[in-house]
């Protein structure tokens, strides 16, 4: 007897080849971050050697650590934003004007990096605002609100209204009955959306490069210009570092996002 | 008030004292009270008295205002015109949390992050009581709806009666004056219904309290409440005794609402004492009762319940024939449903109308029992009809 919902053979080669497709690049890249040898297509052996260089160089942890304090700062605040905004969209009496707001605040979601990165750049020079860590914070906040917004609407959406009347029904000011009971039940939803900012952020390298001034490039900025000079096998480690430090972030985000789902019965406030 | 809510009173009763208004001044009074929303007026001027100890129901079909009348009373709706008075003190405008009325929710929305014992505890951590009161009221509480050994269950883990149970005590754990019941039964199924609906009553009898419950089920209504209203489109039809409201409607409408009911057009003929002699266009001429509240000439349409309508094989064998005049039109069955209890025959009059006949299954072998197409005299006396204005 054959499994009726086994895997054809036909079906296990079509994922084979899809995920090697997706994944061979990443695959070959960490394979070679811990190769020996100084050329990038040659094997030399396995060797931590690019990872300790990478440590001692100043340029390149700098370059880390501000994409780091970006991402962290830009996801915090466009995660407040965009739950904000969520709240005011799907809890708001319906005001004039919604929806022309709702499709705003979504519209960088399809609009082309090159076009926010440019039109950023034209507003910090109009204000003649020094660019820099809080230039390049701001440009990823506009980025990333608007994904924190539609992650924390979704669940919003799906959370009974009359659970917020009930808790004002039994002594809740509004305020209050927002806090006690809506907030735990989407702050899964809350965390995903900031996981999501936070990748969304670190990654980036089109408006990072428009709005960040001279000495003070994120990480994907470092990497994209050492390239230009030659692929050195350092590089390879660093992303390596990146992507492991991603999947993390992607495995909690989508657990979290999980639990919100999952009717949100038992999801306790993170 | 949350803050009023004595801290020390833990005995089964309700919220009583200074709170509660004097006798015979009603412990909520409705007046005038009117919500639009956009061009729909969903609450057109109702007024309502309702006695402290009462247990009240709203009875309408979807969309009538039943339901936007009991936010109002919560608070989730301000109303746009009237007063709300509850133990003399306008409301209307008081915010949900500054009400001492509570509500049960129709999909009980019970906190799903919390336990049974923190949802139950919700208001009264709200009302600044104590750690200790809490613990004795909640568990004072988990014994009333008998949910004993489940309090550290989340809502998900319970059955349908179960949460129930738990949206019950939590509503019922601040003591309100007035508890609000939006459909409350609505999502259980029958059996559990019934049994339900029989706790409800009991616990409002044994703690006094006042309930609205508001209901699309005419029979919910009717086996629990002292008093219902009917509403139809934002307006109080009627509001009477279960009783009162099924055997003297007010209208042709409530009539047939509440209950099934045979419904025959007609004028009035003649009026001889008590009795009015009213030609019908499907049932022939019908000898009824002259009503309480004087009916015009025009147009009329007489009522009868299914069940006060006896069928018989030849005329009308009962003593009551000889006293009163009585009504009996010849037909033949044209249909049987069988229900357990009763059995609901249409007979098709001579006359051209059709008559329902509700006919209690009183022995268990079917001897008396019609069957299809044989001819049969359905009758019924004056006293049966009620006269209704078209």
């Amino acid at each position: 007897m054959r499994k009726v919902s086994g895997l054809s053979r036909f079906n296990i080669a079509s994922l084979a080849f899809g995920l090697a497709f997706l994944y061979l690049p990443i695959l070959i890249l960490v394979l070679y971050s811990f190769n020996a040898s100084r050329l990038v297509t040659v094997w030399g052996g396995w060797s931590l050697r690019w990872y300790h260089e990478f440590f001692n160089d100043r340029a390149m942890i700098e370059a880390a650590w501000m994409s780091l304090r970006v991402a962290v700062a830009s996801a915090t605040i466009a995660t407040l934003l965009g739950t904000l905004a969520a709240v005011a969209l799907s809890r708001g009496e319906r005001f004039r004007g919604r929806t022309l707001f709702s499709g705003m605040l979504y519209a960088p979601l399809v609009m082309p990096e090159v076009i926010t990165g440019l039109s950023l750049l034209l507003l910090f020079v109009a204000l003649n605002a020094e660019r820099g860590f809080w230039t390049v914070t701001i440009a990823h906040t506009t980025l990333t609100m608007c994904f924190v917004a539609v992650v924390v609407q979704s669940r919003l959406g799906s959370l009974d209204r009359s659970l917020e009347e009930a808790a004002m029904d039994l002594g809740c000011d509004p305020v209050r009955a927002f806090v006690a009971v809506t907030l735990p039940l989407i702050a899964p939803a809350i965390v995903a959306g900031w996981m999501l900012a936070f990748t969304l952020s670190l990654d980036d390298l089109v408006i990072a490069s428009f709005t960040t001034g001279p000495g003070s490039a994120t990480l994907p900025i470092r990497i994209y210009s050492e390239v230009r000079l030659g692929v050195k096998p350092e590089i390879n480690a660093i992303c390596t570092l990146v992507i492991a430090l991603i999947a993390v972030v992607i495995v909690i985000a989508s657990l979290a996002s999980k639990l919100s789902s999952s009717q949100g019965e038992s999801a306790a406030p993170l | 008030m949350a803050e009023e809510l004595p801290g020390t009173n833990v005995a089964a009763e309700p919220a009583g004292g200074d709170a509660c208004p004097a006798a015979g001044q009603p412990l909520l009074r409705i007046e005038g009270v009117a919500k639009t929303f956009g061009t729909f007026r969903a609450v057109d001027g109702v007024s309502l008295d309702i006695k402290a100890g009462e247990f009240f129901a709203l009875l309408g079909p979807s969309g009538c205002g039943k339901t936007t009348l009991l936010r109002m009373l919560a608070g989730f709706e301000a109303p746009d015109e009237g007063r709300i008075l509850l133990g003399g003190k306008d409301i209307a405008q008081a915010l949900p949390h500054e009400r001492p009325i509570n509500m049960m929710f129709q999909n009980y929305a019970l906190f799903p992050h919390l336990s049974v014992r923190d949802n139950i505890a919700f208001g009264l951590k709200r009302a600044g009581m104590p750690r200790a009161d809490i613990a004795t009221r909640v568990a004072e509480m988990v014994a009333l709806v008998k949910l004993e050994g489940l309090e550290k269950r989340k809502p998900d883990q319970l059955s349908g009666g179960q949460r129930q149970r738990v949206a019950l005590a939590r509503a019922l754990a601040r003591r309100p004056q007035l508890l609000l019941l939006d459909e409350p039964l609505a999502a259980l199924d029958k059996k559990l219904r019934e049994n339900t609906q029989a706790e409800l009553m009991e616990l409002q009898r044994r703690l006094g309290m006042t309930f609205i419950i508001v209901t699309h089920d005419q029979e919910e209504a009717m086996t629990m409440a002292d008093r219902i209203g009917v509403m139809k489109s934002g307006k109080l039809a009627q509001v009477a005794s279960p009783r009162e409201l099924y055997e003297a409607p007010r209208s042709r409408w409530i009539a047939e609402f509440v209950g099934d009911v045979n419904l025959f057009d007609g004028e009035t003929k003649l009026r001889d004492g008590h009795r009015l002699v009213i030609g019908t266009r499907d049932a022939g001429t019908l000898v009824v009762a002259e009503p309480r509240e004087a009916v015009g000439t025009g147009k009329l349409a007489v009522a009868i319940r299914p069940e006060k309508v006896k069928l018989s094989r030849r005329g009308p064998v009962s003593e009551a024939g000889r006293e009163t005049a009585i009504n009996s039109l010849d037909g033949v069955i044209a249909d049987i449903c069988y229900l357990g209890g009763t059995t609901t025959y249409k007979v098709k009059l001579d006359t051209g109308g059709t008559l329902q006949a509700s006919v209690a299954n009183s022995a268990r072998l079917d001897v008396d029992a019609y069957g299809l197409n044989q001819h049969v005299v359905a009758w019924f006396t004056p006293d049966d009809c009620v006269v209704l204005q078209s």
